[in-house]
């Protein structure tokens, strides 16, 4: 079985985004990049498949300038047999993504694709549902545990009222919720073997897919601030606060 | 134009989300439906037709429904689609779920979770955890659009509008639900709740959660969790707060226990009164909080209980 991972290179989990002075965008000039932690976990899943013997390949693919390139070395570092970048400049929607990937699964008929539920940038949770409709596949979104046998995938996802279990029959798109696994780090050994594995470069434009913007980004903001708090001495002075002056509790 | 909004429901109730939801359609303008997919939901699309705002119920009753699983609704959501400039629906695990998979059968780009109507192509979402608000204007002749249920007043109540019965029933041969196992709780839903009262992995292990609810049920709060918690296995997923958790604006937020990581101040940072609980005075959550208390949970707990 042929598993695809799509990842994407974004702000470090840990650094806090700043909005530009002219409301433009975020700044992400000099600011730490990652892999998007979901797709972390997306890596994980497809090389525990791998060392179970049900994964015969994990592709490991992203969309981007040529910077992503960075984490699809980390995703060979950590076990993934080859890479592909899509190559292109342009600003993304999910939709774009998702048709481009629609493509890459067309070439290389994954029987599984993993995919991170969200990217914490902009946090849109579209892209695996997306690509789920483009290639007529079932989906089994923020899945918590994967079971594949006997040509289905056994999908418990994370819901609002607890957890679910659909059953998918292969091909299938998953997507990771955070208790999914908990990624292994590269080792350096790895990491220098990653250099030599296969990295192919396809140019977006190559693949016959509209990537004409259909959102504009009219400006961005920064959140309301909060007022600062004041730090209470003892419970009895909480709850009279928040009684009289908050007014939340009587 | 016309609005559509896919109405959340679970047991065969209507949920509070929904009248939410449409407050954000009427904002949009226009005429506002309701579309409550699933099996046995009279008793939802009733409930629905009383949502202050909301012009007519459309029902599709049936077994393939009854689990909700995107293949299918996404698919009754596509045939029913042409007549609206508008699709909406509750950024939800089920609205997340399905929206996205009928955005791109209708080749459409989606606005996910906005928190704000500027005009009928124009919201406002966060992005980057909440530390940056987006305006964004959507240029697709359709627009389908999850909500942000916590941004957003539920609607008043109305008399009831009509309530269409549609004889449509969509199955796929690719999907088939299993089991669920649901939390079951006495207590409000997290996303409803006036107060809720979150416990982090300063509250050690699961049993130790049993010291939030003497609190929680003097002030009928509903009972949160960092993700830290929940993957000690504290609680249960359900209870997660957070970027990419639930999100919450209550009344009143209290946080035991927990540190303030940006992915956790993202899911509670729109609650009206917050109230910090930890032994750190650097914890980052202080910054959040209008009242902090520098203290031990395990003294200040029981004793907040028998303050109440
Ligand atoms: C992709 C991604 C998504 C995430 N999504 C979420 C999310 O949705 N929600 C979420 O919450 N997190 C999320 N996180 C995790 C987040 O980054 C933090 O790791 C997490 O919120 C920390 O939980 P915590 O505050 O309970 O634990 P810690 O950071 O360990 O904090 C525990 C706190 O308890 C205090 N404490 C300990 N003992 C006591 C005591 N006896 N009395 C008083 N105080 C005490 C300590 O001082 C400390 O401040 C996400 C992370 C990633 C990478």
């Amino acid at each position: 079985m042929k598993v695809l991972v799509p990842i994407k290179r974004v702000i470090d989990y840990n650094v806090k985004a700043r909005v530009k002075p002219d409301n433009s965008d975020v700044d992400l000039t000099n600011v730490k990049m990652a892999m998007n932690p979901f797709c972390e976990i997306a890596v994980e899943e497809a090389i525990r498949l791998k060392e179970a013997g049900t994964a015969s390949e994990v592709i490991a693919v992203s969309i981007g300038d040529k910077a992503c390139q960075e984490q699809l070395r980390t995703a060979l570092a950590l076990g993934a047999d080859r890479a592909i970048h899509i190559e292109t400049d342009a600003k993304l929607e999910s939709l774009h993504v998702a048709k481009l990937l629609a493509k890459l699964v067309e070439q290389e008929q994954p029987e599984l694709v993993i995919l991170g539920k969200q990217s914490i940038d902009s946090d849109n949770n579209q892209t695996g549902q997306m690509l789920a409709a483009l290639t007529k596949r079932s989906q089994g979104t923020f899945a918590s545990k994967v079971v594949i046998e006997a040509g289905k995938a056994q999908v418990t996802r994370e819901v609002d009222g607890g957890l679910q279990t659909v059953s998918l029959t292969l091909p299938a798109i998953v997507t990771t919720d955070l208790r999914l696994n908990e990624p292994r780090y590269a080792s350096l050994p790895n990491i220098m073997k990653a250099k030599r594995k296969p990295l192919d470069v396809i140019a977006a434009d190559s693949l016959g897919v509209d990537l004409a913007p259909r959102i504009e980004l009219v400006k961005v903001e920064e959140p309301a601030k909060r007022e600062a708090g004041v730090i209470v001495e003892s419970v009895e002075e909480l709850v009279t606060k928040l009684k009289t002056e908050a007014k939340v509790i009587s | 134009m016309s609005v559509l909004v896919i109405a959340e429901h679970e047991h065969g109730q209507l949920k509070p989300e929904t009248a939410k939801v449409v407050n954000a359609a009427v904002a949009i303008g226009g005429d506002v439906e309701v579309l409550v997919a699933g099996h046995n939901v009279a008793d939802v699309a009733n409930s629905a037709a009383l949502i202050a705002g909301v012009n007519k119920v459309r029902v599709a009753d049936s077994a393939a429904f009854e689990h909700q699983l995107a293949e299918n609704t996404a698919d009754l959501i596509v045939e029913l689609a042409s007549s609206y400039s508008h699709i909406l629906a509750s950024a939800s695990t089920t609205g997340k779920n399905t929206l996205p998979r009928v955005s791109a059968l209708l080749d459409k780009s989606q606005v996910s979770e906005i928190v704000g109507v500027v005009d009928a192509d124009t919201f406002k979402r966060p992005i980057y955890a909440g530390n940056a608000i987006a305006t964004v204007k959507s240029n697709e002749s359709q627009k389908v659009i999850t909500v942000r249920a916590s941004a957003f007043d539920a609607q008043v109540e109305q008399g009831a509008c009509e309530v269409e019965n549609l004889s449509l029933s969509m199955d796929n041969a690719l999907s088939a639900f299993v089991s669920v196992e649901q939390t079951e709780s006495e207590r409000p839903e997290l996303n409803a709740a006036p107060v809720v009262i979150s416990g982090g992995r300063g509250m050690q292990n699961g049993e130790n959660f049993a010291l939030l609810n003497g609190i929680a049920d003097k002030l009928g709060a509903a009972i949160g969790a960092s993700r830290a918690a929940v993957d000690a296995g504290f609680v249960p997923n359900d209870m997660q707060v957070g970027q990419t958790g639930k999100i919450v604006a209550p009344d009143l937020y209290i946080a035991v226990g927990i540190s303030g990581a940006i992915q956790h101040l993202a899911g509670m940072k729109d609650s009206k009164v917050i109230v910090a609980i930890n032994k750190d005075p650097d914890a980052p959550i202080f910054q959040v909080a209008d009242y902090g208390l520098v203290a031990d949970l395990f003294d200040v707990l029981p004793e907040l209980e028998a303050a109440l």
